[in-house]
């Protein structure tokens, strides 16, 4: 079986300017909305508290809301989390923040027909703010780190291409989450980081081929020499987002709720880490006026691996 | 051309995967619900398992199996967690406070097994049930309680060495030390600098009236201070987990101020958090009878050397400032019930030390009346002016019992006046564990139900074998006997992932952690779908089958390596900034990254080695 015909020649780059608006639009769309409506942050980053709480029949949510405002929990939100039996609980940092707090929650609601504590997270606000920081340093360092490597491996354009692509897909796969209102929360933050790492891996092999073909097409144009390049990688591009997209489905849907958010993100970026790596990454290696030239002092060396 | 490996190269490959396999087979094995008993020496008393024995058929219970385990502890085995649950109780009333039984879950490993070290993997908290919590150690409160020591120490020293101060006075970080003129000042100078010269700063200021001296720490031995409060925090800990029956507690510090505590299989938070962060003690101290205590409270003026309590009932009272003893003598404590007035009471036991001062200080001053002061810490929360909410520790005293001694007390004694038998239960057991040096805070909790938690196992354990059926089906159908030759590394893959996962010591398995083992399974075929790819292409440039399964393998390589090593990169950050959950899932992706690796290039090669490598091979079926 064959997803695309060897033979296969789409003119990618020819695209770039509607790639370019496409992506301009999708970027503007996601910080407008960042800039707006934020994100939906999860204690792991305001602080506050979280308790959730397992019934052995379905519950209605207002005697629960009720029980807790006669406890002077007046701003806890409460949600049915995954099923009509389970309820997530939520007290944001600015009421109370203080590790009594949960079980205060459980007394209050001892009388709602046989509650099961099933899970309690309490993150101090100083805590909250330590790992937002942490968490924005992270994708920073993953960013700078990835640009070192890429630039020793490569070329420095290469390294700007990859970073651009990476930024395009941190920047989308955050923008959904804001866009979305969905939950962003620690889970939410290592999936981004993982996205980073896929969608670089994509970027570098389709840069791994277009330098091949840099060194033995010579003849060829710059453009027509990236487009190739893409065209022979295509179907491993496809191939590889689709195992990884169905292994992230099983996740989504048997996986639970708590690692909902997590799969969520990570499918959002697989599908923009796929697309920025065919678009994004060469099409700014073309802006960059990358050539052959460029690539020529290692010629030696893959002389070498070429010999069978 | 031949693809062939050297024989040595199939069997050091059948070896790794080997080896890998058998260390993954304990994770076959179900757990049983076990009760485990230690004791304070370390050792085991001799009898021990006899004495169980007998409690366990006094209530007509049978364990499984009793053994002794590497940590010399008694293990006991049951059929079902009821039973488990029942046996602790009983043997917790059974056995002497010198003995600590906690619940646990028993891996039920073959011997075979074990005598090759072979475990199953750790699960972390999401998975297993209990509890998580970051402790902040109030280091301001350690300061200030230090500089509380060398009030005394400072006053003592002048005593001695007969210099005249008007006040010692510990004013916030700092010490202050006044006196009348430049003469005593200079002795004061001398005498202290002479004692504490190593730990502290001395600096002049002119005070309103004579010269004050300002003692405050250096930062070497500020940081000595800190230091010895966290670690004195972590021994207490350690205690009072002990007390609560955890199996196999975590209690690290991180950092200079923090200290992380994981409880797995501990239920009852409440509890938990409430003996974490207390920190109560005893104080005795003399009343004093002549001074009017209502006189104090309305004007203010307490009288020189008194100090103003307060009773539970909110009466005033006076008491000597002086402190006749203080619950760091106190080797032991047991709550019970007063014989003769019928309430709570705790049971005290004192060291050589403390027996001798206090049986001199009681004989001193028989038929007066003596106070027990209760000290607790409780922590509240506030906003400041910025709006943010702070967190400070407030000490509470409370005179819990005035009696007048009847008696010189020694070396074991009781007290009353607690209002449970709940709240004498605790003070008894934290006047056991110790003091706090510096008050707690607990500044982030995760606590994970154990119905979440088998829950969480299971959707785990679904979503890998789903997404590993999904991938393997497509790969079958796409890349035919190749696609095979993927599955058979990608299982491989899986079960090496495992293995090490459980060779580790130290290596949990989270939730996020099995969400990484999945992102690596749908990412280990890459390697093996860039690698056929070229294979294809290389076949329809006309290449012969055998140059294009080496071509193919060949150009592939450096690709595939700079892709992994890319997500290594962001793996290792990762772990780096990452805290729990998040370094779980880190260490799972790194571990399926090199494994794939491993499996997809080196097993698949075998594997197409032999089946393709021979003369006369069939046709690619890719």
């Amino acid at each position: 079986m064959q997803l695309i015909k060897q033979s296969l020649n789409i003119d990618f780059l020819g695209k770039r300017k509607l790639a370019l608006i496409i992506s301009a639009v999708l970027i503007t769309v996601s910080l407008a909305s960042l800039m707006t409506r934020g994100l939906n942050l999860g204690i792991d980053f305001t602080g506050g508290t979280l308790v959730e709480i397992g019934y052995s029949q379905p519950v209605e949510l207002q005697p629960i809301r009720d029980a807790l405002a006669q406890n002077q929990f007046n701003d806890a939100i409460v949600q049915h989390f995954g099923t009509a039996r389970d309820v997530m609980i939520r007290l944001p940092s600015q009421a109370v923040a203080n590790s009594e707090v949960s079980n205060q929650v459980l007394q209050a609601l001892a009388n709602t027909g046989n509650p099961e504590m099933r899970r309690v997270e309490f993150v101090g606000p100083q805590v909250g703010e330590e790992l937002r920081d942490d968490g924005g340093l992270a994708v920073v360092y993953a960013l700078i780190g990835i640009l070192i490597y890429v630039a020793f491996r490569f070329e420095y354009r290469f390294a700007l291409g990859s970073v651009v692509a990476l930024i395009h897909d941190v920047i989308l796969t955050i923008g959904f989450f804001s866009v979305t209102q969905a939950a962003f929360d620690l889970t939410v933050l290592a999936a981004v980081l993982a996205v980073i790492g896929y969608s670089l891996n994509d970027t570098i092999v389709v840069f791994d081929r277009i330098r091949e073909n840099f060194r033995k097409l010579r003849k060829e144009e710059s453009i027509d020499v990236v487009n190739i390049s893409i065209n022979q990688t295509l179907a491993r591009t496809l191939m590889t987002s689709i195992t990884t997209l169905l292994v992230l489905f099983a996740l989504f849907f048997v996986g639970g709720e708590v690692i909902h958010s997590f799969a969520l993100a990570l499918i959002v970026g697989v599908l923009v880490g796929t697309y920025s790596s065919i678009y994004v990454a060469s099409a700014t290696l073309i802006l960059l006026n990358v050539s052959a030239v460029d690539l020529l002092p290692d010629e030696k060396e893959e002389v070498l691996d070429d010999l069978p | 051309m031949m693809n062939r490996y050297p024989i040595w190269g199939y069997l050091a490959l059948t070896a790794v995967i080997l080896i890998g396999a058998l260390y993954a087979i304990p994770n076959l094995y179900p757990e049983d619900p076990s009760v485990q008993i230690s004791h304070d020496s370390g050792s085991l008393p001799a009898d021990l398992k006899q004495r169980v024995e007998s409690i366990l058929s006094l209530n007509e219970m049978e364990a499984k199996q009793i053994e002794v385990n590497q940590q010399q502890q008694l293990l006991l085995r049951f059929d079902n967690t009821e039973l488990q649950l029942q046996a602790a109780d009983e043997l917790k009333s059974g056995l002497n406070s010198e003995h600590i039984v906690a619940l646990n879950l028993a891996p039920a490993v073959p011997a075979w097994l074990r005598a090759v070290n072979a475990s199953p993997m750790s699960l972390g908290l999401d998975l297993r049930g209990g509890v998580h919590f970051l402790l902040q150690v109030d280091m301001t409160a350690a300061v200030s309680k230090a500089l509380d020591r060398y009030e005394a120490d400072f006053r003592s020293v002048l005593r001695e060495n007969k210099v005249r101060y008007i006040s010692v006075k510990h004013n916030g970080d700092v010490l202050n030390a006044t006196f009348k003129d430049e003469e005593s000042y200079q002795q004061g100078l001398d005498a202290l600098k002479e004692n504490f010269r190593l730990d502290l700063d001395f600096t002049k200021i002119k005070a309103e009236r004579g010269i004050t001296l300002v003692a405050a720490f250096k930062l070497a031995a500020q940081q000595e201070l800190q230091n010895f409060a966290l670690q004195q925090n972590i021994t207490t800990l350690r205690k009072r987990v002990n007390e609560l029956g955890v199996a196999e507690p975590v209690i690290q510090r991180q950092g200079t101020d923090r200290i992380v505590v994981q409880l797995p299989g501990v239920q009852d938070t409440a509890r938990a958090k409430e003996l974490l962060g207390a920190t109560a003690t005893l104080e005795f101290r003399l009343v004093d009878e002549q001074g009017d205590a209502f006189a104090a409270e309305s004007s203010g003026n307490t009288p020189i050397g008194d100090k103003l309590y307060y009773e539970r009932n909110g009466t005033p009272v006076l008491l000597k400032s002086r402190v006749m003893l203080s619950g760091e003598y106190i080797t032991d404590a047991a709550s019970g019930i007063d014989q003769d007035t019928a309430t709570p009471a705790v049971f005290i036991t004192l060291d050589g030390k403390g027996s001798r001062l206090f049986s001199k200080v009681t004989g001193d001053n028989i038929k007066r009346l003596m106070a027990v002061v209760f000290i607790e810490s409780k922590t509240e929360y506030f906003k400041d002016e910025q709006g943010q909410l702070q967190s400070r520790s407030r000490k509470v005293e409370e005179v819990i019992n005035i009696a007048r001694i009847q008696d010189q007390l020694s070396k074991r004694f009781q007290i009353t006046g607690l209002d449970t038998s709940r709240e004498a239960r605790k003070l008894a057991l934290l006047l056991r564990a110790g003091a706090l040096a510096a008050p707690m805070n607990i500044i982030e909790e995760r606590t994970v139900g154990p119905s979440l938690g088998q829950q969480n196992i299971d959707q785990g354990k679904n979503s890998v074998v789903l997404g590993m059926l999904l991938v393997m089906i497509f790969m079958v159908l796409y890349y035919r006997v190749f696609g095979l030759v993927a599955n058979v590394a990608l299982i491989t893959n899986l079960v090496l992932i495992i293995a090490i996962l459980s060779m580790i010591p130290g290596a949990t398995l989270t939730l996020p952690g099995i969400a990484g083992i999945v992102l690596t399974v749908g990412m280990a075929v890459d390697a093996n779908v860039l690698i056929f790819e070229r294979i294809r292409e290389e076949l329809s440039n006309g290449n012969s089958p055998q140059a294009s399964i080496h071509a193919g393998y060949a150009k592939a390589l450096s690709t595939i390596a700079d892709a992994n090593v890319t997500t290594l990169l962001a793996a290792i950050v990762l772990f780096t900034f990452g805290t729990g959950p998040i370094k779980g899932f880190a260490v799972t992706l790194s571990i399926g990254i090199l494994c794939s690796m491993f499996t997809a290039i080196l097993v698949t090669r075998a594997l197409i080695n032999l089946y393709y490598g021979r003369k006369q091979a069939p046709s690619l079926a890719i």
